[in-house]
């Protein structure tokens, strides 16, 4: 009895700080007690199409989505910068997805001049408003679709708050225009920490760092350096650094050589695209963006693919498989698997292919044959 | 084009207005120098920077090989060891400076590049010197050396000034670093001329603008503005514009798609070395920097010390960089020939050297080159 009596506060002290270092860790605690709270077990997400192929893409999900059974809701907004007129406010959607704190995104076309003379586009408005600092794509090679490298297996961490897309430019003299590459120590660290994180929970080997501090030497130094320190609090994770015209060659002829790599925001976009032409292209590849607070999940590679619209043509792949990881982490495991094999197999089959993978069929064909393998 | 040259210099004399006889040839006359020209019969002096490592022997396969092919060309050897300048400051010896300066034309093997050695980088230095505005890189699968893509054929074309290198950059406060990316338009439509003149030259057809104008509004949108301003001179070449993002993701699943690519510096810094990757790596890409008082040919790749001295290293890059030299000098018969041998080399892969796959030393490779041409001729 005065065992048990001796031992009850410790237990009780032992909880208290595991929560507490839980808090420590986790960003955020909120989103799985918000989830507990709601009265049914319906998921509400928000949902914005984006531009060129996007809605057709969203429909098929929610084409799925019906098929499967899956207990979502979805809050859409007509999000669009080429559309200004019709376009939600940026207000607006940045609310919806705050209080639900997952959103399915198409790609947001971003034109080259803006009407206002806004330098900013909306995409980064959005990143801004939402903080949504890190981008994730996992670039992994898929059952049944041919291309000249195999085994890929590679996770892209890009920051996508500030580096060149900070939209700070100005014309000095006529002809003569500066434009800005902000980099900073805490959104540097920060991203580095989200990286050797991310390669902790997911039971990686290596984190290599991508940056060109050869050349610019301060910028790019600070974002290495960050990396370098945060680097020694992770000693069981394998550091190493590359410059970013190396490691664009050694991506198209070793692709199998890279593990998760952290970038800043430039060279992130240039990796993440060529890593997706390598497993077959941007239909097929889907990403993720986090704040500390939410998660907008969009296909990895940013193309609108306007020339196909109305079409039937486009591959939902990239949109179908970013629903799937939707699905995982607002803990709905069972339909996120269901959705995810379904894809695969189809895939793996090889018989409805769409035309970005070597075949003819529609957008519709291959969703119904998705659905055709959901069970 | 040279006769188009001195017509309108003919023209000029006689007083007449040569500009609505042939406008785009007063351009073409500033972009390369006439003493770059070579008439039929003279030797030209051309400076050889051999560089470290490999570098020396490789240069020497080179010399070889131009010997053997008898091209008019006289070498004129420089060492460009850092000297202590009169200011106390390590940098190159004036007289290399001075002969590249008086030959307008030369080689370079590569080079180590000193880490904290406190001076210069002589890449730099020459750039600066030599004014080298555009950085030409030809990517062409090669027959014989497998890779996973065999249809590239693409041209980078890297202004080479400004831009993402500008070297501009500080500190604001603690944590918060600027780095600034210069465009002007000089030298945006510097490069886009040159790039057209390229595609015209070397009959090509078409040349692609990449850029990332939807998100660098000011800076990207003005050097795609001059390239397609400059677009409008050259209505027999096409022209397109395209992301950079877009331009990674088609070249690597159809390189075919591109042909010519003018950008400004880190893109082309970054595209140049992912097409090298694709055709087999630097050890097989030539290199031309074109500049107002000159060009500058050199092979990309390192130095590496590891094989240095024991005749193993490949001299593919230099020898096809020297024969882009000599197509810039219009001795195009002789580049012909000696490209024609290398490539031949390479496909019957019987002497290949130890990066391409093979146990061949470098002069054995050189030797069966050099064979190559005799027989040829």
């Amino acid at each position: 009895m005065s065992l048990i009596t001796r031992n009850l506060p410790r237990i009780f002290v032992q909880s208290a700080q595991i929560a507490a270092a839980r808090n420590i860790h986790c960003t955020s605690n909120n989103a799985s007690a918000a989830l507990a709270e709601r009265p049914d077990s319906r998921v509400t997400a928000t949902l914005i199409p984006g531009d060129g192929v996007g809605p057709e893409l969203v429909y098929s999900v929610q084409e799925v989505f019906k098929a499967a059974g899956v207990p979502v809701d979805w809050e859409s907004y007509f999000f669009s910068e080429v559309n200004p007129t019709l376009s939600a406010p940026l207000d607006d959607v940045a609310k919806s997805i705050n209080k639900n704190r997952v959103a399915l995104k198409g790609i947001l076309a971003t034109p080259d001049y803006s009407h206002t003379g806004e330098l900013q586009t909306l995409n980064m408005k959005l990143r801004n408003a939402l903080d949504l600092y890190a981008n994730v794509v996992h670039v992994k090679s898929l059952p049944g679709i041919k291309c000249r490298h195999s085994n890929i297996d590679c996770v892209i961490i890009r920051e996508q708050t500030e580096g060149e897309y900070s939209a700070l430019e100005h014309e000095s003299v006529k002809g003569v225009v500066e434009c800005l590459k902000i980099v900073t120590a805490k959104k540097s660290q920060r991203i580095a920490k989200f990286a050797f994180d991310y390669a902790v929970k997911n039971n990686r080997k290596k984190v290599t760092a991508v940056h060109k501090a050869n050349i610019m030497k301060l910028g790019d130094g600070l974002f290495l350096r960050s990396c370098e320190e945060m680097a020694k609090l992770y000693p069981k994770i394998e550091f190493e650094k590359m410059i970013v015209d190396n490691c664009t060659m050694q991506m198209v002829s070793k692709p199998q050589q890279f593990d998760v790599m952290v970038t800043p925001n430039l060279y992130g976009n240039i990796v993440d695209n060529l890593a997706s032409g390598l497993v077959g292209g941007a239909g097929v590849v889907s990403g993720s963006s986090y704040s500390s607070e939410c998660v907008v999940f969009e296909p990895g590679a940013r193309h609108t693919f306007s020339e196909a619209v109305g079409k039937n043509v486009a591959n939902p792949t990239a949109m179908l498989l970013c629903a799937s990881k939707l699905l995982r982490h607002v803990n709905l495991p069972t339909y996120s698997e269901m959705i995810r094999n379904a894809v695969e197999k189809v895939l793996k089959d090889g018989k409805i292919r769409t035309k970005d993978i070597g075949g003819q069929n529609s957008t519709q064909e291959f969703t119904y044959a998705v659905i055709g393998f959901i069970v | 084009m040279n006769l188009k040259n001195l017509l309108s210099g003919v023209l000029k004399i006689f007083g007449k207005d040569p500009e609505k006889f042939a406008q785009q040839n007063i351009k073409i006359v500033a972009a390369k120098p006439l003493g770059t020209r070579l008439y039929s019969g003279d030797v030209k002096k051309c400076t050889l920077i051999p560089g470290d490592g490999i570098g020396p022997e490789i240069s020497a396969a080179v010399q070889q090989i131009f010997a053997a092919a008898n091209v008019p060309i006289e070498w004129e050897t420089v060492d460009v060891t850092p000297v202590r300048g009169p200011d106390g400051k390590f940098g190159i010896p004036q007289a290399a400076i001075d002969s590249v300066n008086r030959n307008k034309i030369g080689l370079k093997g590569p080079l180590m590049t000193p880490v904290g050695k406190g001076h210069r980088s002589l890449n730099l230095a020459l750039r600066k010197e030599f004014n080298l505005y555009a950085n030409v890189r030809p990517c062409r699968s090669l027959e014989g050396y497998k890779t996973l893509y065999d249809d590239v054929d693409v041209v980078t074309i890297r202004e080479n000034t400004e831009g993402e290198y500008s070297g501009i950059e500080h500190e604001i406060v603690d944590g918060v670093v600027q780095s600034i990316k210069l465009i002007t338009e000089d030298a945006s439509m510097r490069v886009a001329e040159f790039a057209f003149q390229y595609a015209i030259e070397n009959n090509r057809k078409k040349v692609t603008a990449v850029h990332k104008a939807n998100i660098m509004r000011m800076s990207d949108g003005l050097f795609l503005r001059c390239c397609r301003e400059m677009a409008k001179k050259y209505p027999d070449v096409k022209f397109e514009e395209k992301y950079l993002d877009t331009v990674c993701l088609n070249m690597v699943q159809d390189p075919s798609l591109y042909d010519v690519l003018v950008m400004p510096n880190l893109y082309g810094d970054i595209l140049s070395d992912m097409c090298a990757g694709l055709v087999g790596g630097l050890g097989l890409t030539p290199s031309g920097n074109i500049g107002l008082n000159g060009a500058l040919f050199e092979s990309v790749h390192g130095t590496a010390p590891d094989i240095a001295g024991q005749d193993k290293a490949n001299p593919t890059a230099l020898l096809l960089s020297a024969v882009m030299m000599l197509k810039y000098m219009q001795l195009a018969p002789y580049a012909n020939v000696i490209e024609k041998a290398c490539f031949e080399t390479i496909k019957e892969a019987k002497y290949l050297t130890g990066d391409l796959g093979g146990k061949a030393k470098c002069s054995e490779f050189t030797n069966e080159i050099c064979d190559k041409i005799s027989k040829s001729s």
